[in-house]
């Protein structure tokens, strides 16, 4: 399946490349078909939303894009990088220099400061300590967390969490972020700010964003393009029309995975 | 990853979860102290061994005698008297060829001889020595009491401590002489006088030899007979007391087994008549007395083995104390080893607990691993960062373990010390920790924990980031 639209904000050329991407387990007796034949492309600068359904393979896609799953079959370019023939080695040079991830559960390391947690990648880097200080203020000052820098996780409410998470993500400067249900465990108030986070970082950085989330509101407030998958099937595939997003005061409160089993049906 | 970042990672994850990473550095302790304790007992036992011989004085001296002496009392002396080029006269030129051989420090001729000294008109029978004055820095008259000769033929007498408790009268039982403290002894007796009876041989002027003698004599042996004929006269030496040795007159093979020793030059001048001189006269042959033995002293231990085969090509018998070390050293070598095992035993079982608690670290940590991939840590990083928590809990366990192995060994020793004074023995050291234990068993404690770690380290680096992270 071919991307027709060419959404505002991205340059064109193709940041991810995905080509008859397959990823089966094996469940006891039964093959899990948790992505089955998807080929999508999506452009530098694109800020694209996986919608489905629970089970519908659209986060077993993100993991695929991240490298830190091997596809069954196909192929994930990035970069052009076929992430699928890459030895371990260089998945983790991957996943530490081209992407930066935030997840639902925010996945700070609990043991650690904030501030530690953002300068993790650069220490993985091999960052000269002289530099990293500096680069950790500055990620953290991004997301509004300078003063929060020396308390652990547990100390803070999910929405600083989320956003120290956000903060890791850029250290390293991916131009590729890729958010997995980022609101799933926030407020809608918070949720909204990490949103707006993650647009600036769109608008402002250029960075190409996936989104994983099963609200449809928030995809169509935020995302310039929908993809809808269900059983590891992408079963549509459209330019959001209702953006710009700014103007609109949907609360983006999610009760509607109801509603994304089919894109026609919400229209 | 770089190494600073590792260890300081690998520190404060160690910090966390500080009571189950303490006790298994503790097992690691109780290892090494325990390997410690073993080898510095076994080191400590072979310096004590070692210390009592070298008290002898002998592990450089070479003690030569004449392969006739030593023939005398078998059958076939008479027979091999014709094959003088072998067996030869310990004489003075035989003397001064043994010191010009290469690495001698000195070979002297022990003079000993059995006489009667009077002290405040009590005669004393006892044996008498010379001793060089290469003595003095011996470890032999370390313990001495009072002073060593002032010069070399000073008419001045180091007592050895059982004959100086029978001067005074406290002659106890052989073994029980510990009993008195050496300084007790010194007191009365430093600065007193002693008179020497004893036998000097003056040569005969006269130049008939003795037909008896001539009768066995062998015609390559030396010609004249003139001089081999002497007369005895008794004299008499008087004597100041100027030290008391502690030296055990057993311990020491040559030299000590005298209980009065005088300035070797001056027991030289007094011609005292030695037990060789009457053989050398029955055999006629001396236009210069014999010696009984020689003493040759080696600039190094290592050097004496040679020194003796040396000594031997020249025609002469050698004696040190070598073969006794050589076995000794066998033993404690093997004591060493199996010391060695025992106290690496505990250690082992240390390893198993460092196993144990990092693959629990591993399941505990599960989800922080696979967060560490998600971000870009390489299955290395995550390897490296357990092997780096491993080999820390090693250092500090060996650090600590060195420490512990280094008191109990003192505290042994402060106990056995406590038994040995109410046992009226003098107080020992059987504890030893040379430097480089110390750091043998940091290094042995470091490498163990790494070969722990091992396991741990390479299942945290294979786990699967998605299933890693899934787990709550």
């Amino acid at each position: 399946m071919t991307n027709k639209h060419s959404p505002t904000g991205s340059n064109g050329a193709p940041a991810v490349r995905i080509v008859d991407l397959c990823r089966h387990y094996q469940m006891g007796e039964t093959l899990i078909r948790a992505v089955d034949g998807i080929s999508l492309q999506v452009r530098a600068g694109e800020f694209v939303a996986l919608l489905g359904s629970s089970g519908s393979g659209k986060s077993s896609l993100l993991n695929l894009i991240a490298g830190l799953d091997r596809p069954t079959s196909g192929a994930v370019i990035v970069e052009d990088k076929d992430l699928a023939r890459l030895s371990r080695e260089e998945l983790a040079k991957y996943r530490l220099h081209a992407v930066g991830m935030v997840f639902q559960s925010f996945n700070l390391v609990s043991r650690m400061t904030l501030a530690e947690n953002v300068e993790l990648p650069l220490r993985f880097a091999e960052v000269d300590r002289g530099q990293r200080d500096a680069l950790t203020q500055a990620a953290l000052e991004r997301v509004g967390l300078s003063s929060r820098s020396t308390h652990r996780p547990s100390e803070l409410s999910g929405g600083e969490q989320q956003r120290a998470a956000l903060a890791r993500a850029l250290i390293n400067r991916p131009k590729l972020l890729l958010a997995d249900e980022p609101t799933g465990n926030l407020d809608s108030h918070t949720g909204t700010e990490i949103m707006n986070f993650i647009r600036e970082f769109n608008q402002s950085l250029g960075m190409t964003i996936v989104m994983v989330t099963h609200e449809r509101a928030l995809a169509e407030r935020y995302a310039q393009r929908l993809i809808f998958l269900a059983d590891g099937k992408l079963i549509d595939d459209q330019s959001n029309l209702a953006t710009p997003a700014e103007s609109s005061q949907i609360t983006a409160s999610g009760t509607s995975s109801s509603g994304i089993t089919s894109s026609e049906k919400d229209r | 990853m770089k190494t600073y970042d590792l260890t300081e990672l690998a520190l404060r994850n160690l910090r966390e979860s500080s009571l189950r990473n303490s006790l298994t550095t503790v097992g690691i302790s109780v290892g090494v102290a325990s390997l410690v304790a073993m080898l510095s007992l076994g080191i400590g036992l072979q310096k004590l061994a070692t210390r009592h011989l070298a008290k002898s004085g002998l592990f450089d001296t070479v003690v030569v005698m004449s392969r006739r002496d030593l023939r005398g009392f078998s059958r076939d002396d008479e027979r091999n008297t014709a094959s003088a080029a072998e067996s030869r006269t310990l004489d003075e030129p035989a003397r001064q060829e043994i010191e010009r051989l290469p690495d001698v420090l000195e070979a002297y001729p022990d003079i000993r001889f059995i006489t009667e000294l009077r002290y405040q008109d009590k005669p004393h029978l006892t044996m008498v020595s010379g001793i060089p004055e290469s003595a003095r820095s011996n470890d032999a008259f370390s313990g001495i009491q009072g002073a060593f000769f002032s010069s070399e033929n000073a008419p001045e007498v180091i007592l050895q401590k059982s004959f100086a408790a029978e001067l005074l009268g406290k002659d106890s039982k052989p073994g029980q002489e510990d009993d008195i403290p050496v300084a007790d002894l010194a007191k009365p007796l430093l600065g007193q006088e002693l008179t020497m009876r004893y036998a000097e041989r003056v040569a005969a002027p006269s130049a008939t030899g003795s037909i008896e003698s001539a009768k066995d004599r062998t015609p390559n042996e030396y010609e004249a007979s003139s001089d081999s004929a002497y007369s005895v006269i008794s004299r008499e030496q008087k004597l100041k007391i100027v030290g008391i040795s502690d030296l055990d007159p057993d311990s020491m093979r040559g030299a000590a087994r005298a209980r009065v020793f005088l300035p070797l030059k001056l027991a030289q001048t007094l011609h005292v008549m030695q037990p060789s001189d009457l053989r050398d006269s029955m055999r006629g042959f001396n236009k210069q007395p014999s010696y009984s033995t020689i003493s040759v002293r080696v600039k190094n231990p290592k050097q004496v083995e040679a020194v003796e085969q040396a000594i031997k090509k020249l025609g002469f018998n050698t004696f040190s104390i070598l073969d006794a070390t050589r076995s000794l050293r066998q033993f404690f070598a093997v004591l060493d080893l199996f010391l060695g095992i025992f106290g690496s035993l505990a250690l082992a079982v240390a390893s198993i607990g460092i196993v144990n608690t990092l693959v629990m670290a591993i399941l505990e940590r599960r989800r922080e691993i696979g967060i560490m991939k998600a971000i870009g840590a390489s299955d290395g990083d995550v390897k490296k960062l357990f092997f780096a928590e491993a080999g820390a809990m090693g250092v500090l366990g060996g650090v600590v373990g060195v420490m512990l192995g280094w008191a109990i060994g003192h505290v042994i020793n402060l106990g056995t010390n406590i038994y040995l004074k109410r046992q009226a023995l003098p107080p020992e050291s059987f504890w030893a920790v040379p430097w480089w234990l110390v750091g043998a068993a940091i290094v042995f404690a470091f490498i163990v924990s790494l070969l722990s770690g091992l396991y741990p380290a390479a299942r945290a680096a294979r786990l699967d980031p998605v299933q890693a992270l899934r787990y709550e």
